[in-house]
């Protein structure tokens, strides 16, 4: 996969989180945590991990 | 003395003197400003990853954060979002500004302005526009910990703390002037240890003795209610492209300052840049955490000025001598960066907005830079101390939204083909104009609604001011283009 194409993954944490409506509600609970709270907690994650990924798979040797 | 007074005064202290081994290095030259500044640019992943922690996630948010859920509720949260959407633009952007400036030797985003653009005017806004910001952000450091040391008591707290501020900020101010860079990178790694052990107790400690989180936001949307707003652990409808503008105008407004850009150019090479935008987030979790706080201070009945909060639930729920250590972790987090933010303004003032002015080309020699670090250090203490602090505050609010005016000539300049300077300067001062006109004519709200026809939209100022600013520079990039069509853009 080229380049580009994999840096198109990095866009996913701002639609999930700009789009607000979408997780702008009280249930399901997680832990007693409203879905508002820990939804955008578990982004954080997400998007740790997907920079991650990203890292690894733009990653050009011996740079 | 108390126990807490007594564990926060030694880890105070053992900072400080961490701060001072800096000054000692062997290895460099600290005449030489590359060395002094940045560091001399060598840092390693994870000496970055403590040295971005430590100074992205300042005394401040610890305090103002959880103070702001605790009156707003989940409008506060939005510093979440920002925090995390901050590490795709690190990756795909800032990656890409370290190659730049370290190809060419660039120490401030001053440099790459007058590099990239071949504009001494544009360079001057631009670096002046980030040492404004900096100044009341590191007015506000002290005001966290002034927060803290009201609330400790004993000998601390004498005169609002006036004393011990200024015995720390001598010290900070010394430290600074002798180490330079290295002096808060090795604070860093002592304060992001401290961090994490605080917030682990806090999570640990706290939810627990509260009933759990359930009765915590049970209590805190209780508490939180008004009969306008019903649902105050959500965000309003009206209010949630205010939520998602003041997370994206915050997290593109990140690196545009001073001591980001410092911190960030100290890493030795761009994949130490990339892989710490992966590892970075970890910190964002905590502040997330740190952010419920606020609810857990609603649900404990804390009635209090909003930015002691933190440390009061800290007395509530801590053994004394762990109370200590927490609070001295805040104002540790505040001495870092404090002290990039000294250092960074005033790198940036003297090779960008002195020398242009007098017609210099920027010296590598540190001892100019260095004078104006204590002078900075002085200034924003002084501020604090004899200005109102909601002065500071304000200050701050309208330094965060000039710094986004300078996002289109940084990341346009990124690329070889950018806009022209002329183009980019209109868009600056009309931006400015606008940001300013947005924040004083509604009393320092960082919010404003923009009325079209019977449609209003309430959004972050920042936000609005930079897409005038856009408009601005991509109309004044046409008509140069069509006025000047056989000159290539300057």
């Amino acid at each position: 996969m080229a380049r580009r194409a994999w840096y198109l993954l990095l866009a996913l944490p701002f639609i999930a989180l700009l789009d607000v409506p979408i997780y702008d509600r009280i249930d399901p609970l997680f832990a007693g945590i409203p879905f508002f709270y820990w939804y955008q907690l578990a982004w954080v994650l997400l998007t740790a991990m997907l920079l991650g990924v990203v890292y690894l798979a733009t990653r050009v040797r011996g740079r | 003395m108390n126990v807490t007074v007594t564990v926060f005064a030694i880890l105070v202290l053992a900072a400080s003197a961490l701060g001072f081994t800096a000054t000692r290095t062997k290895s460099a030259d600290l005449r030489d400003l590359q060395e002094w500044a940045l560091g001399g640019r060598r840092f390693g992943t994870l000496l970055s990853w403590f040295l971005l922690g430590g100074d992205l996630y300042t005394a401040y948010t610890f305090v103002a954060l959880p103070a702001l859920v605790y009156g707003v509720g989940a409008l506060g949260f939005f510093a979440v979002p920002y925090a995390t959407i901050a590490y795709p633009i690190v990756f795909l952007f800032l990656a890409r500004f370290w190659s730049i400036a370290h190809e060419r030797g660039y120490m401030t985003v001053g440099d790459f302005v007058r590099g990239r653009y071949r504009s001494r005017t544009l360079e001057i806004a631009i670096a002046a526009t980030g040492v404004l910001a900096a100044l009341p952000y590191i007015a506000l450091q002290i005001v966290g910990m002034k927060a803290v040391l009201s609330q400790l008591g004993g000998f601390v707290a004498i005169g609002g703390g006036a004393m011990p501020l200024a015995v720390a900020f001598a010290l900070l101010a010394a430290y600074t002037y002798f180490g330079g860079l290295r002096a808060p990178a090795t604070i860093a790694v002592f304060k992001d240890i401290l961090i994490y052990a605080t917030i682990i107790a806090a999570i640990a400690i706290i939810p627990h003795a509260l009933g759990g989180w359930h009765s915590i936001f049970a209590a805190a949307g209780k508490a939180l209610r008004t009969p306008l707003h019903r649902q105050p652990l959500l965000v309003a409808p009206q209010m949630q492209f205010a939520y998602a503008t003041l997370a994206l105008g915050s997290a593109f407004s990140l690196f545009l300052y001073p001591h980001a850009i410092t911190s960030l150019l100290s890493a030795k090479s761009a994949d130490v840049v990339r892989r710490n935008a992966a590892l970075l987030p970890l910190y964002s979790i905590l502040l997330g955490i740190i952010a419920l706080l606020g609810f857990a201070a609603l649900a404990a009945g804390i009635h209090a000025p909003p930015n002691e909060i933190v440390p009061i639930l800290f007395a509530r729920f801590f053994p004394p001598w762990f109370a200590g250590l927490a609070d001295a972790t805040i104002v540790i987090g505040a001495l870092v960066p404090a002290s990039i933010m000294a250092l960074g303004a005033a790198n940036l003032f003297v090779r960008n907005v002195v020398a242009p002015i007098s017609g210099k080309i920027p010296s590598s020699n540190a001892a100019t830079t260095k004078w104006l670090t204590l002078a900075f250090c002085a200034l924003s203490l002084l501020l604090v101390l004899y200005m109102n602090v909601k002065f500071a505050i304000y200050f701050q609010l309208l330094g965060g939204a000039w710094v986004l005016q300078t996002a289109p000539t940084i990341f346009f300049g990124l690329h070889s083909r950018s806009m022209p300077a002329r183009a980019l300067l209109a868009g600056w001062v009309i931006g400015m104009i606008a940001a300013t006109w947005f924040a004083v004519s509604d009393g320092f709200s960082p919010l404003v609604a923009i009325h079209i026809g019977a449609f209003g939209l309430v959004g972050f100022i920042a936000v609005y001011a930079v897409l005038i600013n856009l408009a601005v520079a991509f109309g004044a990039t046409l008509l140069l283009r069509v006025r000047l069509p056989e000159r290539e853009p300057a």
